[in-house]
């Protein structure tokens, strides 16, 4: 039939047969989509009186947002803090690979690391959207070098920092610059820390506590000066104590901003949490929890001997140690894992489930306008899923990138 | 088409092999020939009841055989009460039995005022229950325009586009409370085309489920296809299932022809067919149901046997 399409003459795609995650519940709907975006079908059926052009069959499975993952450190032998002249091609052989995990957008995290290495890395990587070549990069997660000397854990010891006077001045000294940043880990209870937090959130930059030993009254004070995210809760921090609840006590703080949200990312490999903790967390506050990686550069390596940051690590199965001790260095799980061991772990829905690897962290970055779901008018990145939450087909706006 | 000073009306019946015409001697033989049919088709409950009449909707538009050349024109209907016929037919459109893409669909009725993606507008209504789920051409279905600038002329559009279409091959519809056929509520025209209405207590009463039962959310006025608009249609069909509906039922086929009561218009209509269920009789007189039960039979040829267009596949 002869378009008449008032909008635009691109063609539209119709996803049939599957339940699509929106509103919170699966339902039974089709899903539109046209130049890249999600398209509502009763305005182009009323306005335009338009129709699909083509139809794809999704075989009666999920239909979920894709998953962003807001903090991996590389994978593949690709290591974000290593300094090499040619970042752009390990950020998109990684970029290229996740898809296969369901990933459609990440943040790559650069560990603790020297000015010389922040000033000669950072500028080589650039926020741009997916497609075909891999994920879409939404910004660098900066993890440290301000954070606490106790709780570093896997970090080097001999580039960690504390703040100067001069707050941000001072970090892009540093940084080199914060152009490309969608989020900073750092540990409050550092002095000259508020200010910092106050101007990075000022500047739009996601602000996160982690690797930190700051009790539940400093950490209240830094989300009240706008923080925002928790760095892989539990991990790097103070154990939660009935009289001082520490970092892990934001969960359930009454002290939080009205309008705010607390996240808190949480690695989901069966190893980093204890499925018990895990379970606490999630209901204490369910509507906060992100699901990360937390990725190191073995991640889709065989075992063996490899490099993170300024130090070597040791794979043995599913754990990542610093070479020659017990203390965790990142994991090697893949989001798609992470997502089917909440589930099972959790005993959440579904849903849920998938949410905490979608909308939460678009929520957290605040995009959630145009990533992590399924609503009129979002980018059209998303995945087709068996009902064990295997990822079938990936899909970065509209077109299919990835299938198994 | 309606002579309005002798109230003679001539029907344009290419399906039915005849035409009525101005008296003359010749229509008069003619006129005997064509009889007018009333039929009360009585199912035992509300499912039936929407199998029976989705199974004549279907046969109707597939006997037809509607292509590019000749559409099949059907007046549609919304609320409660043809759910359950809309899903027969998307369940007919599901298995191949029938195609609505050279069907042309006019709706009754839309509410003035509220936005057209209003989850309770008539738009919505039928995106949701019928449009998405088969292979209607968006440029097919026409339903009128609540939000429109001018909604007089919005209305005479609408009637233009009925006559430029040929006029309605069948108008599905329901029945009020009041018995009011679309939103022409008691006291209205006979006669009346397409045009603003505003609504009755008793509908707005009917309609607050629909809006949170907050009485200051339910719009007061309509855009409604006329009593006269429906009666041109060739063939009409009522739906009519709940004992909420028994008595307007009642009086729309066992007493006079009034305008309090405007369903009762089409006791004067060639082609009728009411299809309800046995909660709906609950008003009629027990001589009229067991008359009416006992030509089941009859009735039951006009959906068994079942036709498909898989039967026309050439």
């Amino acid at each position: 039939m002869p378009t008449n399409r008032s909008v635009s003459d691109a063609a539209i795609t119709q996803f049939v047969n599957c339940r699509i995650l929106r509103d919170h519940r699966l339902q039974r709907e089709d899903l539109w989509v046209r130049e890249g975006k999600i398209l509502n079908p009763e305005k182009l059926f009323f306005d335009e009186e338009g129709f699909a052009d083509h139809q794809v069959d999704c075989g009666g499975r999920i239909l979920a947002p894709g998953f962003i993952d807001v903090q991996i450190n590389g994978g593949y032998g690709v290591d974000f803090s290593r300094a090499a002249d040619d970042v752009s091609k390990g950020v998109g052989l990684v970029a290229e690979k996740i898809l296969e995990h369901g990933v459609t957008s990440f943040c790559p995290t650069l560990v603790t690391s020297p000015p010389h290495v922040y000033h000669k890395v950072l500028p080589q990587f650039s926020i741009h959207e997916g497609g075909p070549g891999g994920a879409g990069v939404l910004g660098i997660h900066l993890e440290g070098p301000f954070i606490s000397r106790e709780k570093r854990g896997a970090h080097p010891e001999q580039y960690l920092r504390s703040f100067a006077p001069g707050g941000l001045a001072d970090l892009l000294q540093v940084y080199g610059g914060l152009d490309n940043v969608a989020i900073v880990t750092l540990a409050p209870e550092m002095p000259g820390s508020l200010e910092v937090i106050r101007q990075l959130a000022e500047h739009g930059i996601t602000v996160s506590l982690g690797h930190s030993v700051a009790d539940l009254s400093q950490a209240e004070l830094a989300v009240q000066h706008g923080a925002t995210f928790i760095t892989h809760l539990f991990n790097a921090m103070l154990p939660f104590h009935h009289r001082d609840p520490g970092i892990v006590g934001l969960l359930t703080s009454d002290q939080i901003p009205k309008d705010r949200t607390v996240f808190y990312g949480m690695i989901a490999d069966g190893i980093h949490t204890n499925p018990a903790a895990l379970r606490i967390a999630h209901r204490a506050h369910p509507a906060g929890l992100v699901l990360v990686t937390d990725a190191i550069a073995a991640m889709g390596l065989p075992p063996g001997r490899h490099t993170l940051g300024q130090q070597d690590i040791e794979i043995d199965g599913l754990h990542a140690y610093v070479a020659g001790t017990k203390t965790l260095s990142g994991s090697i799980a893949t989001m798609d894992m992470c997502v089917r061991h909440f589930l099972q772990a959790s005993g959440c829905s579904v849903e849920a489930a998938l949410e905490a690897a979608s909308l939460h962290p678009a929520q957290l970055l605040g995009i959630s306008h145009r990533k992590g779901t399924l609503n009129y008018g979002s980018d059209a990145d998303f995945v087709l899923l068996d009902d064990e939450l295997h990822i079938r087909k990936t899909y970065i706006a509209g077109q299919q990138v990835w299938r198994k | 088409m309606t002579d309005h000073k002798t109230g003679t009306r001539s029907h344009d019946s290419r399906l039915f092999a005849s035409s009525r015409t101005e008296r003359s001697g010749a229509a008069a033989v003619v006129c005997a020939v064509r009889a007018g049919t009333m039929r009360l088709v009585i199912l035992e409950d509300y499912d039936l009841a929407s199998e029976w009449a989705a199974k004549y909707i279907r046969n109707r538009i597939v006997q037809a055989k509607p292509s590019a050349d000749r559409y099949f024109t059907l007046g549609l209907p919304t609320g409660s009460t043809p759910l359950g016929c809309y899903k027969k037919l998307i369940e007919y459109y599901r298995k191949g039995d029938i195609s609505f893409k050279y069907v042309k669909t006019f709706n009754m009725d839309e509410y003035v005022g509220l936005p057209r993606d209003h989850p309770e507008s008539y738009h919505s209504y039928m995106w949701n229950n019928f449009f998405k789920h088969v292979d209607m051409d968006p440029a097919n279905a026409h339903i009128l325009d609540g939000n429109a600038a001018d909604l007089q002329k919005e209305c005479d559009a609408f009637e233009q586009k009925i006559s430029d279409a040929g006029g309605i091959d069948l108008f599905v519809g329901g029945i009020g409370p009041d018995g009011h056929i679309a939103f022409n509520e008691p006291g209205s025209s006979l006669v009346s085309r397409t045009r603003v209405k505003t609504l009755a207590q008793d509908t707005i009463l009917a309609n607050a489920r629909f809006f949170g039962n907050d009485l200051s959310k339910v719009p007061t006025m309509t855009l409604t296809v006329g009593v006269g608009t429906v009666m041109d249609a060739r063939e009409v069909m009522i739906l009519i299932t709940g004992a909420h509906k028994a008595f307007a039922l009642y009086k729309a086929i066992e007493e006079g022809v009034n305008h309090m009561w405007t369903v009762s218009a089409f006791q004067q209509h060639p082609r009728t067919i009411f299809v309800c269920d046995e909660d709906a009789t609950l008003e009629l007189r027990v001589k009229t149901v067991k008359y009416f039960k006992g030509l089941m039979h009859v009735h039951n040829k006009l959906v068994d046997p079942m036709y498909s267009i898989k039967d026309y596949k050439d």
